[in-house]
Formats: C-alpha cells, sequence, structure tokens
C-alpha cells in the first residue's frame, strides 16, 4: 500500500506487516487499489494511491482531516467513483465491468451485486428512523439475501444480544442513545455478513462517556471474526489495540505505514510525528 | 333582513346532498392529488429527459392556468374527443389533477429533505432501487410533508365550490338551486358558510396536531 513515489524503496504495504513484501505472504489480497485518483473540483484528495490490504486484516487509517481517509472507505462504499484507477474486491473489480477484456465504469446493478459482500458503520449511524431496532437488523437479509423472515429475525437477535442490546429490539432508533445507536449499526452491518467491514469515525459522534463501549465492543469482533475491517478513527489507543497495520495519511497520499507498535512509538515521517503528538 | 330559520329547515334536506357531494369530491380529488402528485415527483427525479421533461410541461402548465379553465376545458373539450364522463367525475379528476402539480412539489421536499445518510446507509447494505425507495425513503418523506398535504386538502375543500361551474350540485350548488327556486338567498348561502368553516377549522387543528405529533 506504498503510495509513496518519492521513497521507491518503500516495501508494499499489506496489511499484514508492513515490512513482508507481497508476494512472501503467499495470500492474494482482498482489497486492491491501483492508482487511484480522486478530486473534488481542483482539490486533489487522493492522489494516485496504491493499497493493498490482505483477508482477514485490520488496517486503521490515520492522519489529519482532509487528508482521505474517508474518501477511501467511500470509494470502497461504492459512495463515490474514483476518477482514475481501479479498486478490487478479490478477484472482482469494485469499480469497473470486465466487458471482454476491456474495463468499463460500473452499472447500478454490478456495484450492488459486489458490495454486498462489503459493510459500512457511519460516524452519524445512519440508522432508519422510521423502522425499529429489530428491522433496521433484518430489513437487508430479508430483501438483499433473501433469507426467511424468522431466520433473519434469529439472526437479528443474536446479534443484539452479542452488542448486548436484547431489551432494546422493540424500541425506534430516536429512541436510544448515540452509543446504542451505533451499537445497532454496527448489528446491522454484521448482519450481512460482509467480507470486509468499514468502520468511518464511528465514535466521533458520541458523548466521551457512550465512546468506550462501542470500542470494547469493535474489539470484541476484531479479535474474534476474521472479518477484514478498514477503519478512520482519532481513537488512536482502539487503533493501537485492534491494527494490525496503521496508515497515516498526509495530503492524498500515504506518508507512512506499518505495524502499530512501530507507528505509535517509532514514526519515521516527520508529519506523522507532529500527527500523534497533537492527538495525544 | 329577517333570517327565516324555517328557510334553513326547508334547505338542509338538499344541503345534505350537497355536503355529501362536496366530500366524495374531496375525497376522490385528494386520492388523485396524492398517487398523480407522487407520480410527478418521482418522474422529475428521472434519471430520463423523455420522462422528466414532459412531466415537467405538464405541471408546470396545469400549476399556472386557472383550475376553473382547467374545469371548463375538461367538461366541455374532452366529449368532442370522444371522453364523456358526469360532472362529478370530471370536476374530481380536474380538482385532483390541478392539486397534483401541488403535491408534486410538496413530495419533491419531502424527498429532498430526506439525509443523505439514508441513501448510503440503503446503498451500503446494498437495498435494491425499490426497496430503497418504498421502505426507506419514502416513509420518511410523508412523514415530514403529511401536514403539508393536509393542507392541500384544505385548500382543496374551498376551491370544490368551483365544481358548481360545470354542474356538480355540491353544496354550493344546492344553495343556488333552493334560492332561485324560492328566492331566499340569505339563508341557504350563510348555511353554506358555516358549513365550510365547520369542516375546514375542525381539519386544520387536527392538522396542527398532527404535525405536531409527526415532525420532531
Amino acid at each position: 500500500m506504498s503510495a509513496d513515489r518519492s521513497t521507491p524503496n518503500t516495501p508494499p504495504a499489506d496489511g499484514t506487516d508492513a515490512a513482508a513484501s507481497a508476494s512472501a505472504s503467499g495470500q492474494t489480497e482482498l482489497i486492491r487499489f491501483d492508482k487511484v485518483t480522486k478530486r473534488f473540483g481542483s482539490h486533489t484528495v487522493l492522489d494516485a494511491l496504491d493499497m493493498k490490504v490482505y483477508p482477514g486484516k485490520h488496517v486503521t487509517l490515520i492522519g489529519p482531516s482532509g487528508s482521505g481517509k474517508t474518501t477511501i472507505l467511500r470509494l470502497m462504499m461504492t459512495l463515490l467513483k474514483p476518477d482514475e484507477g481501479t479498486i478490487k474486491l478479490g478477484d472482482r473489480y469494485l469499480t469497473h465491468e470486465d466487458k471482454g477484456g476491456k474495463l468499463v465504469p460500473a452499472s447500478d446493478r454490478y456495484s450492488r451485486e459486489i458490495r454486498k459482500n462489503i459493510g459500512m458503520v457511519f460516524q452519524q449511524f445512519n440508522l432508519f428512523p422510521n423502522m425499529k431496532v429489530l428491522r433496521n437488523i433484518t430489513e437487508a437479509p430479508v430483501h438483499v439475501l433473501g433469507m426467511d423472515k424468522d431466520a433473519a429475525e434469529q439472526r437479528a437477535r443474536e446479534l443484539l444480544d452479542l452488542v448486548g442490546l436484547t431489551a432494546h429490539l422493540d424500541k425506534y432508533p430516536s429512541q436510544l442513545s448515540g452509543g446504542q445507536q451505533q451499537r445497532v449499526a454496527i448489528a446491522r452491518a454484521l448482519a450481512m455478513r460482509p467480507q470486509v467491514l468499514l468502520l468511518d469515525e464511528v465514535t466521533s459522534a458520541l458523548d466521551p462517556e457512550l465512546v468506550a463501549g462501542v470500542l470494547d465492543l469493535l474489539r470484541d469482533i476484531a479479535h474474534s471474526t476474521d472479518i477484514t475491517m478498514l477503519c478512520v478513527t482519532h481513537e488512536m489507543n482502539f487503533a493501537r489495540d485492534i491494527s494490525d497495520c496503521v496508515m497515516m495519511f498526509d495530503a492524498g497520499r500515504v506518508i507512512e505505514f506499518g505495524p502499530p507498535e512501530q507507528i505509535f512509538t517509532a514514526p519515521e515521517h516527520e508529519r506523522t510525528r507532529e500527527f500523534l503528538s497533537a492527538v495525544r | 333582513m329577517k333570517f327565516d330559520w324555517s328557510a334553513v329547515g326547508a334547505f338542509l334536506p338538499t344541503f345534505w346532498n350537497g355536503v355529501l357531494v362536496t366530500l366524495q369530491a374531496l375525497a376522490l380529488g385528494s386520492l388523485i392529488a396524492f398517487g398523480l402528485g407522487l407520480v410527478w415527483a418521482l418522474a422529475q427525479r428521472s434519471s430520463l429527459k423523455v420522462v422528466r421533461w414532459p412531466v415537467t410541461a405538464l405541471t408546470e402548465f396545469v400549476r399556472n392556468t386557472p383550475l376553473l379553465v382547467q374545469l371548463f376545458f375538461l367538461f366541455y373539450v374532452m366529449p368532442e374527443w370522444g371522453v364523456t364522463l358526469s360532472a362529478l367525475a370530471t370536476g374530481v379528476i380536474g380538482l385532483g389533477l390541478h392539486y397534483s402539480t401541488y403535491t408534486a412539489e410538496v413530495y419533491r421536499s419531502g424527498i429532498d429533505g430526506v439525509p443523505a445518510g439514508q441513501w448510503e446507509a440503503a446503498i451500503a447494505l446494498s437495498l435494491p432501487r425499490r426497496r430503497t425507495w418504498t421502505a426507506v425513503i419514502l416513509p420518511q418523506a410523508i412523514r415530514r410533508v403529511a401536514p403539508a398535504l393536509g393542507n392541500y386538502v384544505i385548500a382543496m375543500l374551498k376551491d370544490s365550490p368551483m365544481l358548481f361551474a360545470i354542474g356538480v350540485l355540491e353544496m354550493l350548488g344546492e344553495a343556488r338551486q333552493f334560492s332561485s327556486q324560492t328566492f331566499q338567498t340569505v339563508e341557504p348561502y350563510t348555511v353554506v358558510g358555516v358549513a365550510f368553516i365547520a369542516i375546514a377549522y375542525p381539519a386544520s387543528l387536527l392538522l396542527r396536531a398532527l404535525e405536531r405529533r409527526l415532525v420532531r
């Protein structure tokens, strides 16, 4: 996932161990960004980004706001389209369709099919306010995966148990605290059994006393499942706990990456040092 | 001027018929206005120009011409094209069509008011397009605009006497007929005026209560 052309010797970051080369890991990457550029007007948010994430790995993106971290998640979720470059999930393109050897921009139908493998938890929860908690969770399994309603409800109850909200399944989201809503949102994303879970500053909108509960839950999930996680956060302790790899972003580039111990204790880049001292 | 209560009594039997016709026109007209308005609102969000453009043209045209002209057009011109409907049916269609161009705007603002995060959550869950509309967007949009839609029902009520112009015997029509037969004018028109208030005012109170409940 080295994106920094100015240091050509940077090994390819791979989410397992930044020092190990991609070939040595013997595994194929699950997520692959190739020269992905995204601009908003004249502002280049991502600049020819290359990135690989291996299955089951937890990658945390850190960096100052506006550095392009959230854009990566939004590109993965197909909420945005890259201006240049390609993104692959497994052996299929996320952004493009392979039509007889020619890559064409993905159609809606194709995007919808492939993004079933990706789940996302948003900063603002984005629960459906018109549905009770249980139906928030069962809606997509029933109407996207074609799950039987009873089976979906059974699974939703298990997930609510996991997130500790069984007692609230019959409530509307507006009747829950922010922390509870976010835990429902996590259960909702997990109900789709995604290969990849995208976490976009999931605690930033929470009152301080509610942050710990959500982070503890995510720690449990990170440690007890083989789900691949891509996480944007300002919670450095959390990043240190769950990450296999931390990537430091600045101005649309990955300027440094590596295992959390390395990034947090011995950052090489001056910008990383500045950023870390600012957020601590 | 003397107010003759016995004239009121004499007017009442036909007046009730008029009330019934008014309420009928209002109910059916509202159904058309709500249904068609939603169709227009969705069509105007279509990615296809061939859908968007004619709908925009039609709704602008209908909204910017008087209801009375539209009623006359439907009633006198449509039969020339072989479409003959009863006066009430014509009136209901005219009223519904006219107000659908307003409800379309109401729906549009309701749909625009659903936060972008709702669309994003629907995408993140891969919900199909139709399901996103029916289960996520429209329930929230309609809840938001229900009071505004209700206001148009009250406006429609107040426009319903125009149907008299094409011969529908709603409340005003019955009053007019009664007065031309009995030469008593004050009583029937007073009854009709009171009736409009008696329907419209509680309705608007109901709407305000609804608004307090829905818009949070």
